[in-house]
């Protein structure tokens, strides 16, 4: 079997994304998850470097001619929190870090800092709650990370803090926090282990796209690809609709495969682009679907607008429940969405983006 | 020119998919220049070289609002999202076209919708279809307003004119040109309606001393309309500022200078909500000095946009003097 197309991920990266969904790697701190992604990638690429703001930029060289150059990013960083005072009695004021809704938090354990020390987002017992207050809205305001200290003291102001969830392989799915986007991370890290002859891979891991993907940009400036391929994780929210009608707001669907964007807020996926990861799909037979165009945006976003342009797309694994403190993914979807870029790498040639 | 803008409007362009419409005006301007497509799809047409004169960009784009498909139901009706500033008021019982021909109008769900703000994700899309197999168009499918040119005399009506009738004038000045002491770049920009993307590389490509965009505004001459002082057929209207941008004070003086010593009409404009390519062009790089000349427009972002013809043909008499005499900025 050729290994650079091979379907199935094996213990090694079910292993990898253990770690790397387990790690903390809130936008802004990403050193963690940067350290875990050079360790697997030194002896696999060319040359690799930190930018200025923390982008890790990696180059694995095209093994023929000719070639074309192509910026595959996933983004390191995850939504989370930052502690916002010295606290008192263990109790400490924070604010979000990325899109989070406040109602998915209330109750969860989080790890603190760079000594993950434990912590909860309190919440009021059930039993002390009156009715009228029920209906009420809750702010981040009323909220507070309670650490169980007695008196404070490691805990800072601007510590980072992360949903202290586990991760789980199940069945035929894996759970836990961070799938957006460990996800893209173990499977640009598995391309450059296994790479396409015909392309040189310009790797970008980069930080701060939860806050509105500042990482890419300036990452793609400085790589100038001919084109660039986005690898994220995208919500999936196929839920059965409680009068049984039909659900058309779906965004995405498990089981269906790579979500193959073609527009968000902040791009337009280059049509050249689309019809050659389709083709790629409808001939290799996997499984795909067209992410419903919308809201929301990735790193292709910011990459296609720097310097003349370049003709982006991204795919992303369909993923429940994201931005909360656990996410949950089809593990073929994952799979094939790491297989279609791939096989779309290894038939890509300056012709696709030849204009008729 | 009114063959041309009846050809350019009638056309099929939405946003991310020029193809069409950027081969109908390479058609036009190919003779007149070298040409080139970039990667997210403008056409730069260059005209002369940089001697004494500036290095001027000039911005129409090609691209306009259009509608996409999101999920084609058991019954064949197609949800969608919009491309570009799509009003749920002005798209109710729109007509339809997809890239592929494919047509249908626009209708909405009633039950439980009394009272409530009109939203896109309440509409959809009948083509025709009697459930999803049958359906012709897919998730991803774009489609934009289908509506006939239509000519009043002094007064044109048609989907598009955002910004096809400044891609008009663009063409119109490309012919007429003589003779120029600059550099011009003709763009026709991609993704204008989806924020100013074509423009923002072009300008990057391009690195102009001058940037000038030649894009609609509003009018407030309506009933009950817009409060705004600018009035179809009193001339094009030289921006002093929109939403994205404050003119240049230099671009500005150089257009009015340039009307009043030739005797045309101009009206000043200063748009509360709205901006245009220039806004992309000024912050590209250290800065470019950047205007705008605007084509007073009733009805934007609906499928009946209208415009004085009178504006028109003074717009290309205006962008000829400006571009055809030494300037000094």
């Amino acid at each position: 079997m050729d290994k650079s197309t091979h379907y199935s991920f094996g213990r090694d990266e079910f292993n990898l994304l253990e770690k790397l969904s387990n790690a903390s790697s809130v936008s802004g701190d990403e050193m963690e998850v940067r350290e875990i992604v050079i360790e697997e990638i030194k002896n696999h690429v060319d040359q690799y470097s930190i930018d200025s703001l923390g982008n890790l930029l990696a180059i694995r060289r095209a093994a023929s001619t000719p070639f074309l150059r192509i910026m595959v990013a996933a983004h390191m960083d995850e939504v989370g929190f930052m502690i916002l005072d010295k606290g008192e009695e263990g109790l400490y004021r924070f604010e979000k870090v990325g899109g989070i809704q406040v109602t998915h938090v209330i109750g969860k354990p989080v790890l603190v800092g760079k000594d993950k020390i434990p912590g909860v987002i309190g919440t009021k017992p059930v039993h002390l709650i009156k009715d009228e207050e029920m209906e009420q809205p809750i702010s981040l305001e009323q909220l507070r990370i309670d650490t169980g200290l007695e008196k404070n003291g490691k805990v800072k102001p601007g510590d980072y803090v992360m949903f202290a969830t586990k991760f789980q392989k199940l069945e035929s799915s894996i759970m836990g926090k961070a799938f957006d986007d460990r996800l893209g991370i173990v499977s640009l890290i598995s391309l450059l282990k296994m790479p396409p002859e015909n392309i040189e891979i310009l790797a970008a891991f980069t930080v701060q796209e939860e806050l509105g993907l500042r990482g890419a940009g300036v990452a793609a400036y400085s790589l100038q690809p001919d084109a660039a391929v986005v690898m994220d994780a995208t919500p999936a929210y196929d839920l059965p609709v409680w009068d049984k009608s039909e659900n058309y707001l779906y965004n995405t669907r498990l089981d269906h495969g790579p979500a193959i964007y073609i527009a968000d807020r902040a791009m337009m996926s280059d049509p050249r682009l689309i019809n050659h990861f389709v083709m790629v799909a409808e001939k290799n037979k996997i499984t795909h679907q067209i992410r419903q165009p919308g809201e929301g945006g990735t790193d292709a976003g910011a990459i296609h607008l720097q310097r003349e342009g370049i003709p982006s797309i991204s795919i992303s694994v369909p993923t429940r429940y994201i931005h909360s403190p656990v996410s949950l993914a089809r593990i073929s979807d994952w799979e094939n969405t790491y297989r279609l870029v791939s096989l779309g790498l290894k038939s890509l040639s300056a012709s696709v983006l030849e204009r008729g | 020119m009114k063959e041309l803008i009846k050809k350019l409007v009638e056309t099929t362009g939405p946003s991310g998919y020029e193809a069409i419409i950027r081969n109908v005006i390479l058609e036009e301007v190919k003779s007149f220049g070298e040409n080139r497509i970039d990667a997210l799809g403008n056409l730069i047409v260059l005209m002369g070289n940089k001697g004494e004169g500036k290095k001027i960009m000039l911005s129409a784009h090609m691209d306009e609002i259009g509608i996409m498909a999101t999920h084609i139901d058991e019954n064949g009706f197609v949800r969608f999202t919009k491309i570009g500033g799509v009003r749920p008021k002005t798209s109710l019982s729109a007509h339809v076209k997809f890239l592929d021909g494919t047509r249908g109008v626009i209708g909405e769900e009633i039950q439980d919708r009394s009272g409530e703000a009109m939203l896109l994700q309440h509409m959809y899309i009948d083509v025709g279809a009697t459930n999803r197999q049958d359906c012709p168009v897919k998730v991803g499918d774009i489609a934009v307003f289908d509506r006939q040119f239509m000519d009043l005399g002094n007064r044109l009506v048609a989907k598009a004119m955002d910004d096809r009738i400044s891609c008009a004038i663009l063409i119109q000045t490309l012919k007429q040109l003589k003779t120029s002491p600059h550099q011009l770049f003709f763009v026709f920009s991609a993704q204008e309606e989806v924020g100013l993307r074509g423009a923002t590389t072009a300008a990057y490509s391009i690195d102009p001393d001058i940037g000038l965009s030649v894009d609609v505004t509003d009018t407030g001459d309506t009933p009950k309309g817009v409060r705004m002082d600018v009035k179809l057929g009193n001339g094009p209207a030289i921006k002093i500022r929109d939403s994205g941008m404050l003119s240049d004070p230099r671009v500005i003086e150089w257009m009015i200078n340039t009307a009043k010593a030739n005797n045309l009409p101009y009206q000043l404009e200063v748009l509360e909500g709205g901006t245009t390519d220039a806004s992309a062009i000024q912050l590209t790089r250290a800065g470019v000095p950047s205007g705008c000349l605007s084509i007073p427009t009733r009805y934007l972002h609906t499928p009946a946009e209208m415009v004085d013809y009178r504006d028109v043909e003074n717009s290309v008499s205006l962008l000829l003097e400006l571009i055809s005499g030494p300037i000094t900025i």
